[in-house]
């Protein structure tokens, strides 16, 4: 049985322009102890799927319209406002985008890990102190027990996204999500808690989905990866094979709008033409069709379904009807 | 790699500057400040220590004595029943202490805690809430505050009562308003995700982010309330003699005395005048204080 399994996954959010389908239908699974990243471009419906899975949709105006989210075989989507929150910050941490404003200001950082501590498990609160050491020093911390009485405006970005990194962790999940964990973070500092975070959860066994619009991230740490376009999974593979062998028109231009170093110096990206569609006017038909070179009639009929596709490996699908196709294309 | 983030920058150079400096920063800022802070502390000690500070039981009628113009023996003269007018006014700054006190302490924290909530939930709640509000506001303060004194009747827990109940509306709405912006920041959301309660993130991660507004709204409030009080007392609705009240002093006073015996209203008067002046200028300069955007002119 997979830790967590999102199956036909429907959030809306209810606007004054019409409902939009932020999160339309999408399904996937999370292994023990497996990365799953989640890519896309802003608006794509990435992070909802993420807040979804905690229940952390604001509503109204937001509801999370249908599907099921099993983890460890329980429903989260059937458990009540006490039951879930349990599983929030113990089964299930959460690291934020935003490390400079994700920790509260007033809460020197040992209040804010230690009462995250106490608040999910039967411990002292000096056991509980011995625990905010080990973790800011798992984290890699300098002077942990100064740190400890530290405020977070004490803390560059890079060690507050640590210190977030901590109280994920904290409680010993068996998830970890993370919605963009670097995009706030200096490149150079993004690498090392990429690092870290790869390192963490494959020692201590945690699954991690990271949610992302950087594919250079996916290519390294990622086990799978699905791609999102317009609220759903348009295709899912592999990093190899959403990298080398994409079998989706738009993940072949989201790799093609990527700047790579093995290209000759001022040869130009190419961008995907056009907008994301409005999400309170899909029609019936493909998504990424106004935007797609292999466009053709079948596609303004009905959505492709995502299928599995030929492939280097297993388990690759894609949603695209001419996806035999892309392979020429890919080359 | 994961170890190279510590601090290179050595401590000395956040130090903050020595004790002395920093409050003489603050004379040089707010003078006035300075000054009512000066007036608050000798309310508030002549409210301590009154018994220690009176020369006469204030509730001693003397009828040796009555209607004293000021000198050696009564510095302030005596009233139409021989009572010393500077002991009853070290014991009336007790009741406006105590009164004002009370009253902002309770006033702001009650707004505090609906205004966070209201910003917290939001909604329906939010609304529904902010519009009671809004009739709580309407209504001018000092006629709620008499309206309740009629129904719950004199004496000053009352008079408390009657006095709190105007200010909470007003703090609940101004901490709303700041709440609103600290609910849109992510670490509230992060605290969800961290399973705790409604309960604990409106009260211990949301409201610590409040305290400016907070405190703002309590300074301002003492002053209102020892206004209040004295207003009150002065109608007769509020404390009742023979406790030593500013307010019932100088209508004791203003009535009959205002041209044959001054010394009687005058006092009280300029005592009701001093606190209120001494507790505005404090809060006036506690808020440039609090608030960054002032605090660089």
């Amino acid at each position: 049985m997979a830790l967590l399994e999102i199956r036909d996954l429907v959030t809306q959010f209810d606007t004054t322009a019409g409902t939009v389908q932020a999160v339309d239908g999408i399904s996937y699974t999370v292994e023990e102890g497996e990365t799953v990243a989640v890519v896309g471009e802003s608006g794509c419906g990435k992070s909802v799927s993420a807040l979804s899975v905690l229940r952390l949709i604001p509503n109204p105006p937001g509801r999370i319209a249908g599907g099921s989210i099993r983890f460890m075989g329980r429903n989260l989507l059937e458990l009540d406002e006490e039951e879930i929150r349990e599983i929030r910050g113990r089964d299930i941490g959460m690291v934020f985008q935003e490390p400079m404003t994700s920790l509260n200001p007033v809460l020197s950082v040992g209040v804010q890990l230690t009462e995250t501590v106490l608040r999910h498990q039967d411990v002292t609160m000096a056991a509980a102190q011995e625990r905010a050491l080990d973790l800011l020093r798992m984290v890699g911390i300098s002077e942990p027990e100064r740190r400890l009485r530290q405020y977070p405006h004490h803390l560059s970005g890079g060690m507050r996204q640590r210190v977030m990194i901590a109280l994920a962790l904290s409680c010993e999940p068996k998830l970890i999500i993370a919605d963009e964990p670097t995009t706030a973070l200096d490149v150079t500092i993004q690498a090392q808690i990429l690092e870290l975070m790869k390192d963490l959860t494959k020692r201590l066994g945690v699954a991690l989905i990271v949610i992302t619009h950087n594919l250079g991230v996916v290519a390294r740490y990622a086990d799978r990866v699905n791609v999102m376009y317009a609220g759903r999974i348009i295709e899912s593979g592999n990093a190899r094979q959403i990298y080398h062998y994409p079998r989706h028109p738009y993940t072949l231009g989201l790799l093609a709008s990527v700047p790579r170093l093995d290209q000759p110096r001022g040869s130009r990206l190419v961008p995907i033409e056009g907008q994301p569609p409005d999400l309170t006017r899909l029609d019936g038909g493909g998504s990424f069709r106004p935007r797609c070179r292999f466009v053709e009639p079948a596609c303004a009929e009905a959505r492709p379904p995502l299928v599995r596709v030929e492939s280097v490996g297993s388990g690759h699908d894609a949603a695209c009807f001419r996806s035999a196709d892309l392979v020429e294309a890919a080359a | 790699m994961a170890v190279t983030t510590g601090a290179y920058v050595s401590e000395e150079v956040f130090e903050r500057p020595p004790l002395q400096t920093r409050l003489w920063a603050i004379v040089r800022a707010q003078p006035l400040g300075i000054a009512g802070a000066f007036i608050v502390l000798v309310m508030v000690l002549s409210a301590l220590f009154a018994p220690f500070i009176a020369p006469y039981d204030p509730e001693l009628n003397d009828f040796g004595a009555m209607l004293v113009p000021p000198g050696a023996s009564h510095l302030l003269g005596t009233d139409e029943f021989g009572r010393d007018i500077f002991s009853r006014l070290v014991w009336g700054a007790r009741t406006a202490m105590l009164v004002g006190f009370s009253c902002a302490l309770l006033g702001s924290t009650i707004g505090l805690l609906i205004g966070v909530a209201s910003a917290y939930f939001g909604g329906k709640f939010d609304i529904l809430l902010q519009r009671v509000i809004d009739i709580f506001i309407a209504f001018p303060s000092i006629i709620l505050a008499l309206t309740i004194v009629t129904v719950l009747g004199t004496g000053t827990q009352n008079v408390i009562i009657a006095i709190t109940i105007p200010l909470i509306p007003n703090c609940a709405r101004v901490v709303r308003s700041s709440a609103l912006a600290i609910r849109e920041i992510p670490y509230v959301d992060a605290a969800r995700a961290l399973g705790f309660g409604h309960a604990r993130i409106v009260l211990r991660h949301m409201a610590p982010n409040v305290m400016a507004p907070y405190l703002i709204m309590m300074t301002t409030f003492l002053g209102q309330a020892i206004l209040a009080e004295a207003g009150l007392s002065f109608l007769g609705l509020g404390v009742q003699e023979p406790i030593p009240a500013w307010g019932l002093m100088l209508q004791g006073g203003a009535q009959e005395y205002a041209e044959s015996a001054p010394w009687v209203p005058i006092f009280p008067g300029v005592a009701i005048s001093l606190a209120v002046f001494g507790f505005n200028l404090f809060g006036d300069a506690l808020r440039d204080l609090l608030d960054p955007k002032l605090r660089q002119q």
